[in-house]
């Protein structure tokens, strides 16, 4: 286990070096520059975006800036934003918290939801409730995340006036009671998505599962049904879920970005979409790096569990 | 001997933002503002303000927050007149504060401000503010007009003179934008871009920094030490939402107070105006929407194609069927409220006629396809503007289609903003652009960095006249108007280069745009400035009506 977790640790950083590099290049190769928002302000001359320019170090060649970023971020500096003019960490900081609380209740909806009408829909394979899940699964994979929001929004806060129109919290309030009613639309909104790509692939792994051997076996000895389901199948079919889960990782720094629009959620998505649409090059590259840092522990970890879910598995 | 004009000389009744500031009234016109601060305004904007010195380069909202942190010596009104803030009178000749030769000013302070941390505001902190601009190191926005300031003299706490290197008269209208820095607070930066002080600015104005919660709001609390009138709120809010259309949700529901800057979408006009208790206006923008071609490019240097190209422009239906008639037809560069506005310049006349008749003698003959060649050119051009504008990306539509009935092929080519308004504006890589322009500076009608010919960047000029425009008599009238004091002979001269500018269809302007901006019942002192970059100018006289 050692020698391989040490192998993965070289591939990985091989790895993110490359994707520093590819990232760095294409970002200051793209047409445009951190300095075009300004180039309709009233009062600015072209020399005064260029004085700026040279100021920023943005008139130099490009290996030599990524030469000096990618010495700098091995001494610890990510650099300042161009656009908030703070620390690149801490803006990543500043927006992790919303992510991540949006991205966990959402998670844990889709989880337990999912995997419940997975389950049952492979149980009841054909039924009323498996087909009304697979036909329910194909709406809600295609429905315009943004669409359903507002609708959502429409109902729930136009018109019932149940719930917060939007954004974490009200401000001068804060409470948590507050910050849970607030919670409720976009993790259900982003939820109702991934409950179903959740509760497809539990249906696929089950279905998988429920024709072995050993669970027929298991039936033959007599075992109750709820046994063999829970003890037999579930635990056999979470498995590929695991690898799943796994990969599933960076999104909690991602965010998602259209949920984070429709209900003003200020996570990582929209960071990094304002980011790139001011081509802030400090706060693309340290998102883009803890993303890829994320891929890859993501990754380890969905081995590792899975080596410890499934003896047959051995890291060597 | 140079005629200064004497402050508000140039008061102009401003009919859309007194509606406004009407409306915003309206029933509680007889309210009193409360003897303390007390409530809070949240105002809705679709950007985020993220630039808190307001010396370095910035976008429109963030002004917005400068405005209620900050104070300039004396600030711009509705009407185009100047109010002293910092300054105890806004300098002239006849008060003596500039001299007859427009070269020596001198600016008299009030007397017994201070800055939010208590410290005393003094006439130091204006010198290192016209110094820090000029600063090699520091990332200034701008450095036109500073740049001419010589000898600074502090003469006393409340005193300061100094000595210009040439008569430029939108001087006054510079620095009715430029907000005075505290040096305390910045003269010991080890890094002057990256000062602590950029993260928690310290001002003079009516609000004093909260707090900041990056990508949702930013909380400005009341400055109680105020030196003028207010403010009336115990907080003020700015909230960010990037979508207009939850924006505008957000304004029915009660989440937001005021919808700021881009406001509500066009399309939402109407039915906005049925909101109840929420109270909806139009408000006049400096922003002229054009298309504006590249003059240094092919055909489109040829008069008679930009004459033929605007002659073919149905504008009543591109106002009306993509801009629900909310904007003005315009002419000029100016917007109609400006007092150098010019309402003589001729209108456009559509008339595909007209057109095709123009094109026809100019020797553009029309192919199999429809489109129109001349010696092996096509009458074919792209046209830009920053992609996902749904508004203006169905205007292309529309021209497309106008343009074609007289023969000349347009060609969509949007961008990103990040690319379209890089070099690709900035170097005059364009063929023609769908934009909107502010031309002038806050009040003052100064436009030489974008008609002068000295002013194109793709020919070494360091103005910003992207569509490479040239003429010998606009260049002449520009150097007079910026060296000219007399209002009447100044307001004179900006007639006559619009009227230039309009015959030689520098641009084919389209509209002056407007901003519909809600608000909700009850809010009162929202008083709409055509003059600066957000109508949140004012905040410290806002209040709800009891």
């Amino acid at each position: 286990m050692a020698s391989y977790l040490v192998k993965r640790a070289i591939q990985s950083l091989i790895l993110l070096w490359l994707v520093s590099m590819i990232g760095f290049a294409i970002l200051h190769l793209a047409p445009g520059g951190p300095l075009a928002q300004f180039a309709l302000t009233p009062g600015m001359t072209d020399a005064d975006l260029k004085r700026m320019a040279q100021q920023m170090g943005l008139d130099r060649p490009l290996p030599i800036q990524y030469l000096e970023w990618a010495w700098r971020l091995l001494c610890g500096d990510w650099g300042n934003s161009y656009r908030d003019s703070k620390p690149v960490l801490s803006i990543i900081a500043g927006h992790l918290g919303a992510t991540f609380e949006l991205m966990f209740a959402s998670t844990t909806i889709a989880v337990l939801l999912g995997s419940w009408v997975g389950v049952l829909g492979a149980v009841r394979r054909y039924s009323l409730f498996d087909t009304l899940a697979t036909v329910g699964a194909m709406i809600a994979l295609s429905i315009p995340t943004f669409w359903f929001g507002l609708i959502f929004i429409y109902i729930f806060s136009v018109t019932l006036g149940w719930l917060p129109a939007g954004s974490r919290f009200t401000i001068g309030d804060g409470s948590l009671l507050d910050y849970a009613l607030h919670l409720i639309a976009p993790s259900i909104v982003l939820g109702f998505v991934t409950v179903a790509i959740w509760s497809r692939f539990m249906r696929a792994s089950m279905l998988d599962v429920i024709n072995q051997d050993y669970v027929r076996t298991a039936r033959a000895k007599g075992l109750p049904e709820r046994v063999i389901l829970v003890k037999h199948t579930i635990r056999n079919a979470i498995l590929p879920m695991i690898t799943i889960a796994g990969l599933q990782l960076p999104t909690l720094l991602s965010g998602a970005l259209v949920t984070e629009t429709v209900f003003t959620w200020p996570g990582m998505g929209r960071l990094f979409l304002d980011s790139i649409s001011y081509r802030d090059y400090p706060a693309v590259m340290g998102i883009l790096m803890c993303s890829a840092l994320l891929v890859l522990i993501g990754s380890l970890l969905a081995d590792v569990l899975y080596s410890v879910a499934d003896p047959r598995i051995r890291l060597d | 001997m140079l005629a200064l004009p004497t402050p508000h000389i140039r008061r102009r009744a401003l009919l859309g933002a007194a509606g406004a500031t009407l409306i915003g009234a309206g029933a509680q016109a007889q309210t009193k503002p409360p003897a303390a601060p007390k409530g809070q305004v949240i105002v809705g904007v679709s950007q985020e303000p993220t630039r808190f010195h307001p010396l370095a380069p910035a976008i429109e909202v963030d002004q917005g927050v400068w405005w209620n942190l900050f104070s300039p010596l004396w600030n711009v009104q509705p009407d185009g007149g100047y109010q002293p803030v910092l300054a105890r009178e806004v300098p002239s000749v006849e008060n003596g504060g500039i001299s007859a030769d427009g070269l020596l000013w001198r600016i008299r302070l009030r007397d017994g401000i201070k800055w939010h941390d208590g410290t005393a505001f003094t006439a130091e902190d204006v010198k290192f503010t016209l110094q820090l601009i000029n600063n090699p190191d520091f990332r200034a926005a701008s450095r036109t007009g500073h740049n001419l300031v010589q000898d600074i003299k502090v003469v006393s706490a409340t005193e300061i003179t100094w000595r210009m290197s040439e008569v430029y008269a939108p001087y006054l209208s510079r620095l009715s934008w430029t907000f005075i820095v505290p040096k305390h607070a910045l003269e010991k930066a080890t890094d002057i871009n990256n000062a602590p002080f950029i993260n928690a600015p310290i001002g003079t104005g009516p609000f004093k920094w909260a707090e900041r919660v990056p990508g949702d709001h930013i909380t400005l609390v009341a400055n109680r030490d105020y030196f003028g009138d207010g403010p009336y709120l115990e907080r003020l809010v700015f909230k960010y939402i990037p979508d207009l259309t939850v924006m505008y949700t957000q304004l029915r529901t009660g989440e937001i107070d005021h919808t700021s800057i881009q406001g509500i979408t066009p399309d939402l006009f109407e039915q906005a105006k049925t909101l109840k208790d929420r109270v909806v206006t139009k408000t006049p923008a400096a922003w002229i929407e054009s298309i504006t071609p590249n003059l240094g490019w092919s055909f489109l240097a040829d008069k008679a194609v930009r004459e033929a190209l605007y002659l073919g422009i149905n504008k009543k239906a591109f106002v009306g069927a993509i801009y629900y008639g909310v904007p003005d037809p315009t002419e000029s560069i100016y917007p109609a409220q400006s007092a150098f506005y010019n309402p003589d310049l001729p209108k456009q006349d559509y008339s595909p006629a007209k057109a095709n008749a123009l094109l026809d003698a100019a020797g553009w003959v029309r192919g199999s396809d429809g489109v129109r060649a001349k010696g092996g050119v096509r009458l074919e051009f792209t046209n830009s503007t920053t992609a996902g504008n749904q508004v203006r990306e169905q205007g292309q539509q529309l021209l497309v289609q106008d343009w074609k009935a007289i023969g000349a092929a347009m060609k969509i080519n949007n961008m990103p903003g990040a690319v379209i308004w890089g070099d690709y504006w900035a170097m005059s890589k364009f063929q023609s652009v769908m934009v909107g322009v502010s031309f002038g500076i806050g009040a003052d009608p100064e436009v030489t960095d974008r008609l002068a010919s000295t002013a194109i960047p793709a020919k070494g000029g360091s103005g910003r006249n992207t569509s490479q425009y040239a003429n010998p008599a606009v260049d002449a009238l520009l150097k007079e108007g910026a060296t000219t004091f007399d209002f009447a002979k100044r307001k004179e001269i900006y007639r006559k280069i619009q009227s230039i500018v309009r015959d030689d269809l520098a641009i084919l302007p389209l509209f002056q745009s407007y901003s519909v901006e809600g608000l909700k019942k009850g809010l009162v002192g929202y008083a709409p400035n055509i003059n600066t970059l957000s109508n949140c100018w004012n905040c410290g006289s806002w209040y709800w009506a009891a």
